[in-house]
């Protein structure tokens, strides 16, 4: 027999009790929609966090900061080095801090993270306040026009389309190469002012926290105004570094963050902080996938109770086929394709289901809720894993399809037409 | 008649054949030996439960014995295997039936394709040689209807044409009027008879209608499993 015939045959059995084999398929929709609506959802904010990450720093990239006191032994005793800040006192790295962590095996260098940050942003109207950091090096964004700040004699910034709209660009475009003016205060509150270029626009990012980035030249004009006529010992002084490992293995990660806190220091990677909010993500998606996951298997159910019943109704046909000389190995692939072409129709239409609500949620979502978080679409559907489900489903209704095309398989033709 | 060719077409040696075990024991055939020879046309009579079923299944190896052999083309069936078992009934046998199973919702034209089918003939091929089965037995006009909507003898008819589509050596005939009037009776086994005697084909006959067997080459009377009389051009 032709595997075309096979199939033909098998389709026309499926379609032979309509309602039955539809019920079946809509209990397999309804798996396969679920299924792929998690698995976009996961891949949406999955995609969408790795895109922070990695804007945010490279993988070898390290935030070091003072390792917190333990606050279990009762206060801590004063350090005369600390900063006090409105009551909460803040451990802050010297440039000798720096250098013994430089000095770390695989740690390739360590730079300061400068803190002073300019008050306001202005263009020819409006003064707007900012928060700005040194972009550092193996840091990327997102950029949506122009270009990153890169390190140069030129003083460069980029923005956020926001802040092309607030300072008076028409588009994003527009703003790129325009001249800002930052203003910055000095230690005796008296704001001095910077000229600055503006290199491009990006869109803000989930852990940039509203802050714009600036390039070397531009953050050492703002910390010698910020700084200006301090003492050594003050301005000696940074709330944190960041240190550029020799390489990404777990390992390494691992000793140099054992041998900061030797030293009393404490080092985040972007994967550590990003990491809390990604695992209990993945643990939601896993948990609905796993709904998902019973649904199918409730369906598959559906399949054998269905394929038992078509073996019933056709048992003299199939006695037959056999008395006409078919193999019983092509009785069974007759009756296991007839189980797969339920998973078939079932997982495709509650694919193209779960595309066009994930569509119409992306569109809606974009103009409301994730607004604020440009670049985010809320579900994605990589072909890749839509073939996955489709080739999982498939699979399993395959195994639900063999109890009963055994039993189809071994049907003696002489009881089979005998049969009443 | 023709005398039939000398040549063995399938042979039955000492078969046994129990249903059921124990004091449930159902002796159907006790040691049964039958040569058909080629191109003949034979009757096998007996009431229910004489066990004329069995030996036609045996025969058309859709069942083995227990004891004894089926030998076909002077080859002992049993140690053939499946796969060449199966090409055998497709290719050698055509089947006819009491209760036609064709299936209903079906056109005509498919019914007759199924032993092509199954025995994966190209589309074009197996449509032509089907319809020229159909033209035999004189149902060219019904070729796209359901076979549901046919009547009694015409079902018959479609259900030769379908034993007749894979060119056959052998057809086997259950009761193949036993669901069927007087008239329309005559008119299938007429047909059967002429297949027999214009295109050589062996024609084994299950039938408990003493009349119908008259009409055979030869006629062997099965009661309580064993062969009690032989009777025509007998060997």
């Amino acid at each position: 027999m032709r595997f075309a015939d096979i199939l033909g045959m098998a389709s026309g059995g499926m379609w032979r009790n309509k309602t039955r084999s539809i019920l079946t398929i809509v209990a397999i929709f309804v798996a396969a929609f679920t299924i792929t609506l998690t698995t976009a959802i996961g891949a949406g904010v999955s995609t969408y966090l790795d895109k922070q990450t990695d804007g945010f720093g490279a993988p070898n990239l390290m935030q070091v900061s003072v390792a917190a006191e333990d606050d279990g032994d009762g206060p801590a005793v004063y350090d005369p080095k600390a900063q006090t800040n409105f009551g909460q006192t803040v451990s802050t790295l010297t440039n000798a801090d720096i250098d013994a962590i430089a000095a770390i095996k695989n740690v390739d260098s360590a730079v300061p993270f400068e803190g002073s940050s300019p008050s306001y942003i202005q263009t020819n109207g409006d003064k707007f306040v900012l928060s700005s950091q040194q972009l550092v090096r193996g840091q990327t964004v997102d950029v949506v026009a122009g270009s990153a700040p890169k390190e140069g004699a030129q003083p460069e910034i980029i923005i956020s389309p926001q802040y092309a709209i607030a300072l008076g660009f028409d588009t994003n475009k527009d703003a790129v190469g325009a001249t800002v003016t930052l203003g910055v205060s000095d230690p005796l509150q008296q704001v001095q002012t910077v000229e600055a270029k503006i290199s491009g626009v990006m869109n803000e990012s989930l852990l940039g926290g509203g802050r714009l980035w600036v390039n070397d030249t531009l953050q050492d004009k703002v910390t010698a105004i910020a700084q200006q006529g301090l003492p050594a010992e003050a301005t000696d002084s940074y709330f944190a570094a960041v240190l550029y490992a020799a390489n990404t293995d777990p390992e390494t990660m691992t000793q140099i963050k054992a041998d900061l806190s030797d030293l009393g220091f404490q080092g985040m990677t972007v994967e550590d902080q990003i990491g809390i909010a990604k695992q209990i993500f993945d643990a939601i998606t896993t948990v609905l996938t796993v709904f998902g996951v019973i649904a199918l298997l409730a369906a598959s159910l559906g399949v054998i109770n269905t394929l038992y019943m078509s073996v019933q109704d056709r048992t003299k046909e199939i006695g037959l086929m056999k008395a006409g000389g078919l193999s019983s190995g092509r009785v069974f692939s007759l009756f296991s394709i007839e189980a797969m072409l339920l998973g078939l129709w079932g997982s495709v239409l509650g694919i193209l289901a779960a595309w066009g609500v994930g569509q119409a949620v992306n569109q809606v979502a974009a103009e409301s809720f994730l607004k604020d978080l440009p670049g985010f679409d809320l579900m994605l559907f990589p072909l890749a894993s839509l073939a996955v489900i489709v080739g999982i489903i498939l699979v399993i209704t395959f195994l639900a399809g063999t109890l009963p095309a055994r039993r189809a398989a071994r049907l003696n033709p002489i009881d089979a037409l005998r049969y009443e | 008649m023709d005398t039939p060719s000398s040549a063995t077409a399938i042979s039955a040696v000492n078969v046994r054949k129990t249903y059921g075990k124990k004091e449930n024991a159902f002796h159907a055939l006790r040691g049964v030996s039958l040569d058909i020879r080629q191109g003949e046309s034979i009757a096998i009579v007996g009431k229910s439960g004489s066990g004329k079923s069995t030996l036609m299944h045996l025969l058309a190896l859709l069942d083995t014995p227990d004891e004894g052999s089926i030998r076909l083309d002077d080859r002992d069936v049993s140690s053939l295997r499946a796969v060449e078992v199966n090409k055998m009934r497709n290719s050698y046998y055509g089947f006819v039936f009491q209760q036609f199973f064709l299936n209903g919702r079906q056109s005509v034209l498919d019914n007759v394709m199924l032993p092509l089918v199954i025995g994966g003939v190209r589309p074009a091929e197996r449509k032509k040689r089907a319809r020229a089965a159909l033209e035999a037995v004189g149902l060219s006009d019904k070729i796209k209807n359901r076979a549901n909507d046919l009547s009694g003898g015409q079902k018959q008819r479609v259900v030769i044409a379908r034993a007749l589509v894979n060119e056959p050596r052998i057809i086997f005939a259950d009761e193949p009027t036993g669901n069927l009037d007087t008239h329309t009776g005559e008119q299938v086994e007429q047909m059967l008879f002429d297949l027999n005697k214009q295109k050589g084909i062996t024609l084994v006959v299950v039938t408990h209608d003493p009349e119908f067997a008259a009409r055979f080459d030869r006629q062997i009377f099965l009661s309580d499993g064993q062969i009690v009389s032989e009777s025509g051009a007998a060997a």
